[in-house]
């Protein structure tokens, strides 16, 4: 007998062309998260999909409570205790949160009408049980984000789950609402749950874990306690090799001005926005959700328009109406979300790399795939991509890939300007670290860069200087050598504390 | 050692020509047509395969337009409608003394205008293209029946019916027309910059703008083109037949969309060829060619298009798993 509420035994699984976990032992503790991490492709998520009875193992074992177990469906997990977030919110917008609860136990009585009585008394015990304070009848869409995902966690458990996986809770929430979530957590350690947490987010998970498991290549490299090791340690073992510095040195001196933007406001979205861009500079925008950077970034691009204000291009004064014609100034815009806004996941990387100049491949109206080859193979040569040939479909990549490929494509252009909204999403520690360098090397050659990350490490590391917005306003800029996590998270939500302001 | 590695290459040939559509539903037709050929003497004939190339002419010149606006990601259910509009009004401007190139002309450049109206509603109106263009298929229906109170024109001068019946070396000259848009539309839609735009904006509509690709436009585009081929084939039916029929290929929407879909389009956009669409096109004349040889009744006929058309969707989701 064990003590564990989970061991996973020399399990491996395969995929045709891949070996995908080989032999990988993880185990997980009543009242512990158990962070797991690594690497992109490094096996986290098959790992994952086993235990919430997605995949089956090729081989191994996995014992729950000491009992040795197969299990072949999502269902049967979850009657067997386990319980999972997804990093896709799984709720139904326009249903209360009870409903969404119980979507698939809503008590009824005979002939099938709803008790809502008993429904809502049920939900609110629950709720009271992990100190959550909601009116069980809100509807879902009503909900901020921590919240959704908060009442994601206890729609897991409310099958009496004690074993809780949760991918990637945070990606999606405001970093100054992180902390209402770990309350959660660390409640559900208090009643003995024991929580699998996978996250890229180092400071997190040395927050949060108390053991972490680290997977590199599908192999467990090590398992620890976070007590016992460092940040650099984790990013060693996940990497494979020591990464001396996660940004790029910073510029020493900048150029002429590229970009100046006067008193740009657009309704309901931000209000007066001010600043310049010099070749040679990399901006961060700092600012929480709600700080509307991306609406800024959109605005400066055409995709929305802004109602009044001046943008000003490499000295001439211009309007800007749709992305086409920002482009033609050369300003270049990188979406946040690069499978729904940026790639053509179902096209080849030729294809997806030529979409932004689509005159330069083509001759008297006809395309020249060699051309499009040609020019790919560069890139993917430049950029490190990883893959397997150039007219590899778009979403077979990795994520750190896509990203690099969506960059290529906008560097066809030779833009002066780029905005760049989250570089580095979803993307491991290894292509973050390439890509930063390939920004910094982009600017050294005499382009200027505006980016957007949700990230403040990642704001502080790249940017020369940080703008800070709240609500839709600039609230302060601070140079990026001087500044800390704290004062721009102060800064962020509203109180003001620069030195100008 | 160098065995596997042949037979390896061998298989991933041939897994490789299975996930184009083009050439197993070739095969299939070739297929087809052999088994056929032996158990009736008078399938391949001539005079069969002419009469069923010429029956599928006009299906086959709206499947080069439906294609691509399917690649683009549209959608078009108001084709049998505008053909038969296009038809009827061709039918009357010529009986009441237009000049035949005039009338033609006038007739296609209505085709456009129907087309254009199709594509502001769904781009700036944002209107469903399904529901846009069934409205479209009542309204040009509605009218064709207006106009002609439900009975055919007829009595067309000889000189309409020239090209509808001419041949060039036993071919008639409509397949031969019919022939020349089909490669012109399958070369288009591989190597065009113009057309290129449309996979991009049916693969990802949000991508392919801040691409800088002018949707708008190309949707817009795409309605024309199909419409205008609409209206095309509406004029050769009625110089073949020598008269406009408002009530002319009811439900010919539908088979156009399977056939696409057969040949290798998706509903979802970013995907087919003119290749295929024109085959799939050609696979359902043969089906429904064999089953009006073996006798079997005309109402059978529909329910079969509808089983190939399940049948080959559900054959690429397993071939090809889709998913990625």
């Amino acid at each position: 007998m064990s003590a564990a509420l989970l061991e996973v035994q020399d399990v491996s699984k395969s995929f045709p062309g891949a070996q995908a976990l080989r032999g990988v032992s993880f185990e997980l503790l009543p009242g512990e998260v158990h962070a797991l991490m690594g690497e992109n492709g490094a096996g986290k998520s098959t790992l994952m999909h086993i235990i919430c009875g997605v995949y089956t193992p090729d081989g191994g074992t996995i014992r729950i409570n000491g009992r040795p177990v197969t299990l072949t469906s999502p269902r049967q997990a979850q009657n067997m205790g386990i319980g999972m977030v997804f990093q896709e919110l799984s709720l139904v917008q326009g249903l209360s949160i009870a409903e969404n609860v119980f979507v698939n136990r809503v008590p009824t009585r005979i002939g099938g009408s709803i008790r809502w009585g008993e429904l809502y008394k049920r939900t609110q015990a629950l709720m009271q049980q992990f100190g959550i304070d909601v009116d069980v009848r809100t509807p879902v869409s009503k909900l901020n984000i921590t919240t959704r995902q908060v009442i994601e966690i206890v729609k897991a458990l409310s099958l009496d789950a004690r074993i809780l996986l949760l991918d990637e809770p945070t990606s999606a929430l405001p970093p100054n609402e992180v902390e209402i979530l770990f309350q959660t957590i660390q409640r559900l350690k208090a009643r003995g749950i024991g929580i699998v947490y996978i996250s890229h987010r180092i400071p997190e998970v040395m927050e949060i874990a108390d053991r972490v498991t680290i997977l590199r290549d599908g192999q467990r490299v090590a398992t620890e306690a976070i007590s016992s090791i460092t940040p650099d340690d984790l990013i060693e073992m996940m990497v494979g090799r020591k990464l001396t510095d996660l940004y790029p040195e910073r510029a020493q001196d900048t150029g002429t001005e590229l970009l100046r933007v006067e008193g740009l406001s657009r309704d309901k979205a931000f209000r007066d926005i001010s600043f310049t861009l010099r070749a040679g500079e990399i901006i961060g925008i700092a600012g929480l959700m709600g700080a509307r950077r991306s609406e800024l970034l959109r605005a400066l691009v055409g995709v929305d328009k802004a109602q009044s204000g001046s943008i000003t291009v490499q000295g001439r004064s211009i309007q800007i109406h749709s992305p086409q014609q920002a482009f033609e100034s050369g300003i270049a815009y990188l979406p946040a979300e690069r499978k729904t806004d940026g790639l053509f996941l179902k096209m080849a990387l030729t294809q997806n790399i030529s979409v932004t100049a689509l005159r330069l491949f083509s001759r008297w109206g006809l395309m020249n795939p060699r051309a499009e080859a040609a020019a790919s193979k560069q890139f993917v040569e430049r950029m490190g991509i990883r893959t397997p040939s150039v007219q590899q479909l778009v979403g077979r990549l990795s994520g750190g890939n896509q990203q690099k490929v969506m960059l290529s494509k906008w560097l066809v252009r030779q833009p002066k300007i780029l905005l760049i909204d989250e570089p580095t999403k979803g993307v491991d520690v290894s292509a973050k670290v390439e890509i930063h360098a390939l920004l910094r090397e982009l600017v050294r050659q005499g382009a200027g860069i505006v980016f957007i990350s949700s990230e403040l490490p990642e704001v502080i590391g790249l940017a020369d200087r940080i703008l800070v917005m709240y609500e839709g306003r600039l609230v302060g800029e601070v140079p990026a050598a001087a500044a800390s996590e704290q004062q721009l998270m102060l800064m962020a939500s509203g109180y003001v504390a620069s030195g100008e302001k | 050692m160098a065995e596997t590695t042949a037979s390896t290459r061998l298989w991933n040939l041939a897994r490789g020509m299975l996930r184009t559509r083009e050439l197993p539903l070739l095969l299939i037709i070739v297929v087809t047509i052999v088994i056929m050929a032996n158990r009736n003497e008078y399938f391949l004939t001539t005079a069969n395969f002419r009469a069923m190339f010429v029956g599928l002419t006009p299906t086959a010149i709206i499947a080069v337009g439906m294609v691509i606006l399917l690649v683009s990601g549209g959608f078009d259910l108001s084709v049998g409608a505008v053909l038969a509009l296009s038809g009827t009004i061709c039918a009357r401007l010529v009986l009441d003394g237009m000049e035949q190139p005039v009338a033609v002309f006038g007739v296609l450049l209505m085709g456009a205008g129907i087309g254009f109206i199709n594509g502001l509603l769904v781009t700036k109106l944002k209107i469903n293209p399904l529901v846009a263009t069934l409205g479209t298929l009542s309204i040009a229906r509605g009218i064709a029946q207006v106009l002609t109170e439900g009975v055919s024109i007829s009595g067309l001068p000889a000189t309409f019916g020239t090209t509808g019946s001419a041949q060039i070396a036993n071919i008639p000259y409509m397949v031969l027309m019919m022939l020349v848009i089909v490669i012109i539309g399958d070369l288009a839609l591989r190597h065009t910059r113009a057309l290129r735009q449309a996979y991009y904006v049916g693969s990802n509509e949000n991508s392919a703008r801040l691409s800088g690709i002018p949707v708008d436009r190309v949707r817009i585009f795409t309605y024309m083109l199909t419409a205008f081929l609409a209206a095309f084939a509406g004029v050769l039916l009625a110089s073949r037949l020598m008269a406009g029929t408002p009530t002319a290929a009811q439900g010919l929407e539908l088979q156009v969309l399977a056939a696409c879909v057969i040949g290798g389009a998706s509903l979802t956009g970013g995907e087919g060829t003119v290749l295929g669409a024109f085959l799939g096109v050609v696979f359902i004349s043969i089906v429904s060619n064999i089953m009006t040889m073996e006798a079997v009744s005309i109402f059978w006929q529909q329910a079969v298009t509808g089983f190939i058309l399940i049948t080959a969707v559900a054959f690429d989701m397993l071939v090809s798993r889709r998913n990625a």
